[in-house]
């Protein structure tokens, strides 16, 4: 994948930007250009503004991978969920710093900013959202860094962290 | 519109055809299918051919005039287009066809499916198979096609209680058929435990949860039926041909464990038969995974949501059963080279409507029904076909 593929994306995994329907209050992840659930359609277009969402939700579903991705092959196995967020969008991330085994449907999760997988020939590291346990009592204590401050209540988009 | 009617049907083995290259196994599968049909070749109107990746697997795109040129006919510039929808590609060449034939504007056409898979190793073969995924929003994030279905799997376990060896029966399923298809890319057959205890690929789906990687060709020539009996003295009519298509990403759905493209094309489907589901003796569907079986059944409407597991325990989609489904193999034992995939659906299902399938012969077959599916589901193609008595 070219460096300018990825790097286009960043607004949106760098910083989970979403999108949101003024017409109908529908927000969407990744954004849309239009409103799927507006009846009409069309008068949707120009009418959608850019939305934040909060990085929090809940597993839906999930597995555990074995046969990996490409660019995933040193982090088997390695869980994978469907999240859905309280603004409404389902997002497809990695489930990291917990047993993949503890992993299970109504895990609450919240987004953070990781390095998702290196390309090989170029070297380009593409960095993006996963999801971490809410409850930090879940979360692997070697993946608990040192003293990490509690993100404050309305802090923006994902917590990001070092690695 | 007019009637449209399966002429002749051709095939090639599936599997891990090492000595055989991309045209020369669609050459076969388009050569067999034409002298099947006893159609000169002067009569043939284009080609249609369903082909998902063959620049990423063997580089090379512009595939329907090399297939066309192959079979000798590039000197008569007949029109041949690539058809691509994922795993669904060789349905959906087969619908294009379908269109071509009705609306009067071709008398005769091929469609043909062909796919080499074996010509890449087995790795770059798996991502090619994830690239019907959505790349940008579930590939970059760790999703392949499997941990995709696993995750509808997941879910489906979670709120209909479908277990891991109901997962696995439909794997014991396709072997057992398979068993039977000297075409087949696998004819052994397995247990419960073994489809259980394979090495995991993205729990709760194992090995034997999945489909091969195969190469493989097949082809149908198409007519309208009004000029049927003049090639075979058992004509199949295409009744119903419909695709739906559903959002790209699974989890863009209203939910993940209904296909709302399966849904949407049978009820078109039907509609259009003027059938109802229990009418089918014999259905064609897309097993690439386990789960995709079981979803696939209930979403089609043989059975309510959520009793695909225990019903198919029952043996009701077995031998004797009142729909069998599958009796080629299935994508799991015959084999999934994908745009070859919906064509050889088809394939077999005029098999079984001509009673030619031999030992695999469902005994009374009237009408069948072939449903292929792209991705998780973003595209699914349905053909319904009856014998023309």
């Amino acid at each position: 994948m070219s460096v300018a593929r990825f790097w286009r994306e960043t607004p949106r995994r760098y910083n989970l930007g979403g999108s949101k329907c003024t017409m109908c209050g529908t927000v969407y992840f990744p954004p849309r250009a239009v409103c799927p659930e507006c009846t009409s359609h069309r008068q949707s277009i120009e009418k959608m503004v850019p939305y934040q969402l909060s990085g929090e939700g809940e597993v839906i579903s999930y597995t555990i991978v074995h046969d990996a991705a490409e660019g995933f092959e040193m982090q088997v196995p390695y869980a994978l969920g469907l999240v859905k967020t309280p603004e409404g969008p389902v997002l497809t991330g990695q489930i990291v710093d917990i047993e993949p085994e503890t992993v299970a449907i109504g895990l609450k999760v919240r987004a953070t900013f990781r390095k998702l997988r290196e390309e090989g020939a170029s070297g380009v590291i593409h960095y993006g959202y996963k999801f971490t346990p809410l409850d930090e009592s879940g979360i692997l204590p070697s993946a608990r860094g040192p003293a990490a401050p509690a993100p404050a209540k309305d802090a923006p988009g994902p917590e990001r962290t070092s690695t | 519109m007019r009637d449209v009617a399966v002429l002749g049907v051709g095939q090639t083995k599936f599997g891990e055809l090492w000595d055989r290259s991309f045209r020369e196994i669609g050459i076969e599968a388009g050569l067999q299918a034409l002298v099947d049909a006893k159609l000169s070749s002067q009569d043939l109107g284009g080609l249609f051919l369903g082909n998902m990746a063959s620049g990423a697997l063997i580089d090379q795109e512009h595939i329907a005039p090399l297939i066309l040129d192959a079979t000798g006919l590039g000197h008569r510039h007949l029109p041949a287009v690539r058809v691509e929808g994922g795993g669904a590609s060789g349905a959906l060449a087969l619908h294009q066809g379908y269109l071509a034939v009705a609306s009067g504007l071709y008398d005769y056409v091929v469609v043909g499916g062909a796919e080499k898979l074996t010509d890449v190793p087995d790795e770059t073969a798996s991502r090619i198979t994830s690239s019907a995924a959505d790349h940008e929003w579930e590939v970059v994030f760790g999703a392949t096609l499997p941990a995709l279905w696993a995750l509808v799997a997941r879910r489906h376990m979670h709120d209909f209680g479908t277990t891991r060896e109901e997962l696995a029966r439909v794997a014991v399923h396709a072997h057992e058929m398979g068993s039977k298809n000297p075409n087949a890319h696998y004819r052994n057959k397995l247990t419960l435990a073994q489809v259980m205890d394979a090495g995991p690929v993205a729990e709760p789906l194992g090995m034997l949860d999945c489909a091969p990687l195969s190469d493989g060709a097949a082809a149908v020539v198409l007519g309208p039926m009004e000029l049927a009996r003049k090639h075979t003295d058992t004509p199949v009519r295409i009744v119903a041909s419909q695709v739906a298509c559903d959002t790209m990403a699974l989890h863009h759905r209203r939910e993940i464990t209904r296909l709302e493209s399966t849904v949407v094309a049978a009820r078109r489907a039907f509609d259009q038969a003027r059938r109802i589901p229990s009418d089918v003796q014999v259905a064609e569907i897309h097993d690439a995974y386990t789960i995709s079986a079981l979803v696939s059944l209930e979403d089609l409407g043989f059975v309510d949501k959520g009793r695909a597991g225990p019903e198919f325990a029952t043996g009701r989609f077995g031998p004797g059963g009142k729909t069998v489904v599958n009796t080629s193999g299935g994508l799991k034992a015959q084999g999934r080279p994908f745009g070859a995939v919906g064509v050889a659906q088809v394939v077999e299902l005029v098999r079984q409507l001509r009673g030619e399938a031999k030992e695999r012969q469902v005994s009374g077959a009237n009408i069948g029904l072939a449903q292929d599916v792209g991705g998780t589901g973003a595209t699914t193609v349905v053909h319904i076909l009856e014998r023309a008595n």
